[in-house]
């Protein structure tokens, strides 16, 4: 699916004064396509995803999926956070059956499609553990799961791997472009580390300091899987962090 | 070191029984004032049948009590929960009614219901009603709220994030003012009973009291203390049945 976003404006009240967030963002995601929105910390990122999936709501500007508005209707997305929000109390495999079971799927289909996939992310055996038993790059990979099965064309991940540590970091970004290229949903990535953007994306769309707007749009024409130490990678790399510390800058002014 | 932990109460209890035992024999106090342990004990045993009755009346008051409390009270506070207006309404009424001593109700209550267990069922349902609304409410309340937007954008309904996410997380709440409740429901029916019961254990101390029968009063405490202990240890199990997650070995992976 196709997400479009024109335009996109919010900003805050306190008291009295606003606080503006947004500022007029444009973007687009083709269907199928990785796209990486980096923009430096408190810049207004986790507000775009709020509006996109219908938490809260635009005050001015257009989201739409295959050229129809979305006025909060949340149908097409599935939405994962830095922070895995399993439940306490459900094991691994009622967390990941969340979605289907909300959705009123068939439990037994699921179920199967559930521990398939746990095992292919390296939770066979631990489908009845509890959160609380599991290591955090293991929560987030059930949360992961949790995303899948909600089958849906467009996945918003929020920092997914924000909290995690560099190897196991490493490991749930491999796990997430292997699905990517086996399911080839859209992505639309958030992040504020430059190596995950150039690592991944099709296409990356650096924001500026609050209020945000786009500030440049950079296409990674580079075949995958991709290294950090490729040349052509390092060029754009110092290319966005020198856009982004002029943000940062901004940013503490 | 935790048998050494059980053993240490018991040691206290003997010491003081002791203590208790000698004073009374050396300073030959009356037994209508201070009977020793050794006479208590053969009180239980000698009145162990009529006891015995006592104990299952106010037993049954005391259940009867707090199942109607939990059931009303976890219900209201569902429904001040879902409906904001009712708790504004209602919540005031609520504090109210804690503030209100049993003591000045207990006459009135056995005025309108009569000798009978009804009146005492009330007076215990009236102590526990309080903690389990407001700890139900709390609990509620405390549900993660990144969680509940997960739902939301999974396109929960407001009854499925409210038994999937909300009532899960007010469980522990719940079940705590269940101890505290369940452990004061003597209260309530105990002293319906001094008000005007034909049967109980609080019946049983007032005639005694008035016989001079002190011996039997320290033997009616003892079932009662008994009870309320046995019926918080009861609770607890009831706890780790609900809320197994919340009693795991942590095998951190």
């Amino acid at each position: 699916m196709r997400l479009q976003i024109q335009d996109l404006t919010k900003s805050f009240r306190r008291g009295a004064s606003a606080l503006d967030v947004l500022a007029g963002i444009h973007l687009e995601a083709a269907p199928g396509e990785f796209v990486s929105v980096l923009g430096p910390s408190g810049c207004g990122k986790s507000t775009l995803f709020n509006l996109i999936v219908g938490l809260q709501q635009p005050d001015a500007g257009r989201i739409q999926v295959d050229g129809l508005s979305i006025d909060g209707n949340t149908r097409a997305f599935a939405y994962m956070q830095q922070k895995d929000l399993l439940l306490p109390w459900r094991t691994v495999l009622g967390n990941v059956l969340l979605g289907p079971e909300i959705e009123k799927r068939p439990r037994a289909e699921s179920r199967d499609e559930a521990i398939q996939l746990l095992d292919q992310l390296g939770l066979k055996g631990f489908e009845r553990s509890y959160p609380a038993q599991l290591s955090g790059g293991m929560r987030q990979r059930a949360a992961l799961v949790r995303t899948l099965l909600l089958k849906k064309d467009i996945l918003l991940l929020d920092e997914p791997f924000g909290a995690l540590d560099a190897m196991t970091r490493a490991v749930m970004q491999s796990i997430l472009i292997d699905i990517w290229q086996q399911w080839r949903q859209t992505i639309l990535l958030i992040t504020h580390d430059v190596d995950e953007a150039l690592l991944f994306s099709d296409r990356i769309y650096v924001l500026t300091a609050r209020p945000a707007t786009v500030k440049e749009e950079v296409a990674v024409p580079l075949p995958r899987p991709r290294s950090i130490t490729d040349m052509a990678l390092i060029q754009l790399k110092s290319q966005l962090l020198e856009t982004l510390q002029t943000e940062m800058l901004h940013g503490f002014e | 070191m935790r048998r050494q932990g059980s053993l240490l109460p018991l040691f206290i209890l003997l010491s003081g029984l002791g203590i208790w035992e000698a004073a009374v024999q050396i300073y030959q106090v009356p037994h209508y004032i201070l009977p020793a342990p050794s006479a208590i004990a053969v009180t239980l045993v000698q009145k162990r049948g009529s006891l015995g009755h006592h104990t299952l009346v106010t037993l049954q008051e005391m259940l009867l009590g707090f199942g109607l409390a939990t059931t009303v009270g976890i219900t209201l506070a569902v429904l001040m929960f879902e409906i904001p207006v009712l708790e504004r309404a209602v919540y005031p009424y609520v504090i109210g009614s804690q503030t209100v001593p049993v003591f000045a109700i207990a006459p009135l209550l056995v005025l309108w219901l009569g000798y009978g267990i009804m009146s005492k069922v009330l007076m215990a349902a009236t102590i526990v009603f309080f903690p389990i609304v407001l700890n139900t409410l709390d609990g509620l309340k405390a549900a993660d709220a990144d969680t509940v937007s997960l739902l939301r954008v999974m396109r929960a309904s407001r009854w499925q994030v409210l038994w999937k996410v909300q009532f899960p997380s007010a469980l522990p709440f719940i079940l705590s003012g269940a101890k505290i409740g369940i452990s004061i429901s003597t209260i309530g029916a105990v002293i319906g009973e001094w008000v005007g019961a034909k049967a109980g254990l609080g019946r049983l101390m007032l005639d005694a009291n008035s016989q001079l029968q002190v011996s039997l009063v320290f033997a009616a405490i003892i079932c009662l203390t008994v009870m309320g202990l046995g019926l918080f240890g009861l609770m607890t199990l009831i706890e780790r049945w609900l809320t197994p997650w919340r009693h795991l070995n942590h095998h951190n992976v």
